[in-house]
């Protein structure tokens, strides 16, 4: 998948958490639970949705890269090549 | 034959919109299943039938809005003595509310309507005082069918426009705006009838923190764990035990509850909140809870909400999670008596064997009903919230 296939994907998951959020509207260093008022359910949710769609492992030390649009990008990209 | 009702679905609900049937006449029902759709201040509600039968006869029409405690529908069969069926959902023997789907108190849960005098108000619930403000209906012109003469909402409706209440409601979704309004009379109701008090504790979160993180780590993403199935587990069990805390306040004492239906308050975004019941919470294992947790969020914020799970909650759970701010005080819920509030868990001095170390901390409060409970046993509660989250593998 190229970097923005996977935004595509991340984008997806969090408008599924979150229907109301538009990420593509948030910079891709900020802090998105900040950015779409996303809480520790919700991100945890997206986490798993990413887990199940993509079948990447994504330990829960690791959880805190998908804070930013940016960090969940280059996660993912890291983890699928 | 029983008469399935226009259930009551909070202190200030008096009339419900009915969206559509989901059985049809001659069906067979089973108890706990969703018959039909609801449309109330806090969105449309599936409401759940409390007896086993054949629905007989379907008495209204989608579109048509009734008083609650109307007749919705003739339920026939469902003899004693026949077997209760294999709920879906945990036995609730010991449900509260003995009859949530006829409830014997529609107009009595609003607080009694004060005796007018000769040029003072006119008496009538707040519900339809406010309803009569909003579309311009004098109060002063209606005869009231509510206890003591008072007007309630019905009178008001009955005098407005009849061509307006047969409008569709939406199938589904919340309408923030009616929501807003439910949560303004209750809470008003609280803060007018409830004596609050309010209790704080700091509690150590190091053993609960590393225990949860050592249950993540061997746990994909959609079986991870978050600090709140802990909060809410060990709450429910001190409520269990200490049952002042745990019912309902109705005609002037407290109905202790054998069970533990635990309100979580779920925030919708973009503002509004709903506190649905997890039935039994004393009696789930954290990964159950969680996976409770989870479904009622995300079915809040679809505005899918179960009649049961609005009427039985018996207390109050509220965190503000990782993202909110060190405590809250909350406001009961009538008829509840009792709210259990936690703050964001952050990273405190604490004095450990004469050192001051960082550990993981959180405030937690409770909100009393002075009616009902006392402080000192409130301290003994919040006490046992923190020794529970001391041993969390025990939770």
């Amino acid at each position: 998948m190229t970097e923005d296939e996977i935004k595509a994907v991340l984008f997806e998951e969090i408008t599924a958490v979150a229907p109301d959020a538009d990420p593509a509207a948030v910079p891709e260093e900020a802090d998105i639970r900040d950015a779409l008022d996303l809480d520790s359910m919700d991100m945890l949710n997206v986490v798993a949705a990413l887990h199940d769609r993509l079948g990447v492992e994504i330990p829960e030390a690791d959880a805190p890269a998908f804070f930013t649009i940016a960090g969940g990008v280059q996660y993912l990209a890291s983890r699928l090549h | 034959m029983a008469l399935f009702k226009m259930p009551s679905l909070g202190a200030d609900m008096e009339a419900g919109t009915l969206v559509e049937w989901l059985v049809g006449e001659g069906e067979t029902v089973r108890r706990g299943d969703i018959i039909a759709v609801v449309e109330t201040q806090k969105g449309a509600i599936e409401i759940e039938v409390f007896k086993n039968g054949t629905v007989s006869q379907l008495l209204l029409q989608p579109g048509e809005t009734v008083p609650v405690g109307t007749p919705m529908a003739e339920i026939d069969g469902g003899a004693a003595g026949e077997p209760a069926p294999a709920a879906p959902a945990p036995e609730r023997a010991a449900r509260l509310s003995a009859k949530p789907a006829e409830p014997e108190r529609p107009v009595a849960t609003a607080p009694p309507p004060p005796r007018a005098k000769a040029g003072e108000r006119v008496p009538a619930s707040p519900a339809a005082r406010r309803l009569a403000a909003e579309k311009g209906v004098n109060l002063a012109a209606l005869k009231g069918s509510g206890p003591g003469g008072a007007i309630v909402s019905a009178d008001v409706l009955a005098a407005e426009q009849p061509a307006k209440l047969g409008a569709a409601p939406s199938r589904r979704g919340l309408d923030m705006d009616e929501m807003r309004k439910a949560i303004a009379a209750a809470m008003a109701r609280s803060k007018r009838e409830i004596p609050h008090y309010y209790l704080q504790h700091s509690i150590d979160l190091e053993a609960a923190t590393t225990w949860l993180a050592e249950a993540n780590a061997e746990r994909t993403p959609p079986e991870r764990l978050l600090m709140a199935a802990l909060f809410v587990k060990a709450t429910a069990l001190a409520l269990k035990q200490y049952p002042e805390f745990n019912g309902h306040f109705v005609d002037g004492r407290m109905e202790r509850s054998e069970s533990v239906h635990l309100g979580v308050a779920v925030a919708i975004r973009g503002g509004g909140l709903i506190a649905p019941a997890i039935h039994d919470a004393d009696t789930l294992d954290v990964g159950s809870l969680m996976a409770a947790l989870k479904d009622v969020t995300a079915r809040m914020r679809a505005g899918r909400v179960r009649s049961s799970e609005l009427t039985d909650p018996t207390a109050t759970f509220s965190s503000l999670g990782d993202r909110g701010v060190e405590g809250l005080w909350g406001v009961i819920y009538p008829p509840q008596v009792a709210l259990v509030g936690f703050g964001k868990v952050l990273s405190r001095p604490a004095v450990i064997n004469d050192q001051v170390v960082p550990r993981p901390q959180v405030q937690v409060s409770l909100s009393g009903d002075h009616r009902a409970n006392d402080g000192h046993r409130g301290a003994l509660l919040l006490n046992a919230i923190d020794k529970l989250l001391q041993s969390p593998e025990a939770l």
